[in-house]
């Protein structure tokens, strides 16, 4: 798929962050929107996936392990075709297959429940050795937060992927520079990333804009030549992009916006879209 | 008295794993550096390819064999009963449990009779903190036939299930003619009439002995062998209570939340009887000889044999 079409899909994935947040009235918009990019290339670029069949024995796996970024998950596989877009404002009701954080029995292509930080990436590697162990030829990813790397399981698992090999398998860090309580480095800095996850033995790949496709495409590309060791891609990325006021601001990290606000960030994105259109 | 053979629970698990090994190749054992321990260091050197040594990092484990499980494999995740229910709760319950995946968690040093290392590693809370998470089985074997036993059938159904073993060499008592085990239900193994001994673990030899000791006094007592901790065999227990009136529950765990708050759980909705409670009441363990552990914290058939008299009376 070409950039501009993947920047459009971006765009619709946004508009369903938004728009199941907003119906929710609760939900995680911030790094959501900051890895909507990431979302897109998963699903309409790089994984082998079918939206006809989202239990395929040898389909590539994704793993959030941010598991709150559920709305930005959701959102890109309505748009790949998983489900109805229109489902997307069932998010967080009572009875919804939408849940909070991602549930494996509940919803078409996800292939884990997530939620506790630090746990997702372990079932990613496990997925990853899985396929090492039966000679299958499918990848995995796994997304996790740049807050979530504070986790003592994550450097577990990462000291465990690296020992293993696992160039089946691609750590995305969605490095935001934002949580709950405020930026990283001022909570408990997680930096340097990069040495951090190299020191794990790791390929790492830095990209510098990571809500920019030629970026992710690269890295992604990267990735897949690596052999021996498992890939770890640090996304520089801006929490909340694409709406003006969620930009950079902790704030906007698991809060829902009001009618007011939904109405000025659909408008920002409907104009995001027409400008793509004319592009 | 004849000698009693003694075999570990662990060594069942062990040599099921192998045998399994043999009959599936999609049954994968994960381990956390104590493999010797948990005795599947038998598995590793038949199938070495189907072994993963995850290294000192139990919630990683979970979180590896919840990923084996998603994607066709049939994991035992190994430890000890502390870091596997303790450690690695919250791994068990949102990676495993939470998504219903099929892990089978075998863990090896439950209880009091871990013995000298002392309370840091004598799990006493481990059917308790499992019991609270919802779909998961629970098998507490009694001897070592009926360890192997529950490891087939662990591996026979599709979901969690996790499998307590000891580390001390217990009486084999199963070793006879027309033993079955059959998930979910338990097995009286003397009838009586005047109290109901419910046991599980290594506390079936020592209600057994105490059952024998009771008769001399003149008590008969029945004595109930629950393998089988969730889902628990209400209908046996319910119908023994009914029949005898008074209930004994005897476990080598604490008190809470473990086989006798499930008895009294059942009891106290079917039939209401009296119920008196043996296990570790509320305390850490210590260091010590396994055997005489289990006499000080009243767990051995002598111990038992007091606590229902002095019941009964």
């Amino acid at each position: 798929m070409e950039n501009l079409e993947l920047q459009k899909v971006a765009n619709e994935v946004r508009k369903g962050i938004i728009t199941s947040v907003h119906a929710a009235k609760a939900g995680h918009p911030g790094g959501s929107l900051s890895a909507a990019e990431v979302f897109t290339y998963l699903y309409f670029e790089e994984m082998d996936i079918d939206p006809k069949d989202p239990d395929k024995a040898d389909r590539d796996r994704f793993v959030l392990s941010k598991g709150h970024t559920a709305p930005g998950l959701y959102a890109a596989l309505a748009s790949r075709g998983f489900f109805p877009v229109e489902d997307l404002k069932t998010l967080r009701k009572i009875g919804s297959y939408l849940q909070g954080h991602p549930c494996l029995q509940h919803t078409p292509g996800v292939d884990m429940s997530s939620g506790s930080l630090g746990q997702g990436i372990s079932a990613a590697v496990g997925m990853a050795v899985s396929a090492k162990m039966s000679n299958e030829s499918y990848r995995v990813y796994t997304l996790v937060g740049d807050g979530e790397i504070q986790e003592g399981q994550v450097w577990e698992a990462a000291m465990f992927a690296g020992h293993w090999k696992l160039d089946n398998l691609v750590v995305i860090v969605d490095n935001n520079g934002l949580q709950i309580d405020g930026k990283i480095d001022e909570v408990c800095s997680p930096y340097p990333i990069d040495e951090k996850f190299r020191a794990f033995n790791f390929h790492v790949i830095n990209v510098e804009d990571g809500n920019d496709f030629d970026a992710l495409r690269a890295a992604f590309k990267e990735a897949r030549e690596i052999k021996g060791m498992p890939t770890a891609l640090v996304l520089k990325t801006v929490k909340g992009k694409g709406v003006s006021y969620m930009e950079n601001q902790a704030g906007w990290h698991g809060k829902a916006p009001n009618d007011e606000e939904y109405k000025i960030a659909m408008e920002e994105l409907e104009k995001a879209g027409e400008a793509l259109c004319q592009k | 008295m004849p000698e009693v053979k003694k075999i570990a629970t662990r060594e069942g698990y062990g040599e099921m794993l192998v045998e399994l090994g043999k009959e599936h190749d999609n049954l994968v054992v994960l381990d956390a550096d104590l493999a010797a321990a948990t005795k599947t260091s038998m598995f590793q050197k038949e199938f070495p390819e189907r072994h993963i040594d995850c290294g000192i990092a139990e919630c990683n484990m979970m979180g590896i064999a919840a990923g084996l499980a998603a994607t066709g494999k049939v994991p035992f995740a190994s430890s000890f009963a502390m870091f596997a229910t303790g450690r690695a709760f919250e791994q068990v319950r949102n990676s495993i449990a939470y998504p219903h995946l099929n892990v089978k968690i075998g863990a090896s040093h439950a209880g009091i009779s871990v013995g000298e290392d002392g309370a840091s590693h004598q799990c006493n809370e481990d059917i308790a903190l499992m019991r609270i998470i919802p779909g998961m089985t629970i098998i507490n074997p009694s001897d070592y036939i009926e360890a192997k036993a529950a490891v087939r059938a662990a591996y026979e159904i599709d979901g969690p299930v996790y499998l307590r073993f000891g580390r001390l060499a217990v009486p084999v008592i199963n070793d006879k003619p027309g033993y079955k085990f059959e998930l979910g239900k338990g097995i009286i193994l003397k009838e009586g009439t005047d109290v109901t001994i419910v046991a599980t673990g290594l506390c079936v030899a020592s209600a057994l002995e105490a059952a024998e000791k009771l008769e001399a006094d003149g008590i008969s007592a029945e004595v109930i062998n629950i393998h089988t901790i969730k889902p628990l065999d209400t209908e046996i227990i319910v119908n023994s209570a009914k029949k005898t009136g008074k209930v004994v529950t005897a476990e080598e765990h604490t008190v809470v939340g473990g086989l006798g708050s499930a008895v009294c759980d059942c009891l106290c909705e079917h039939a209401p009887v009296p119920v008196c409670k043996i296990g570790i009441y509320d305390v850490f363990g210590e260091s010590g000889p396994a055997l005489g552990l289990l006499v000080k914290y009243g767990l051995d058939g002598q111990g038992v044999y007091e606590k229902v008299k002095s019941f009964v009376k």
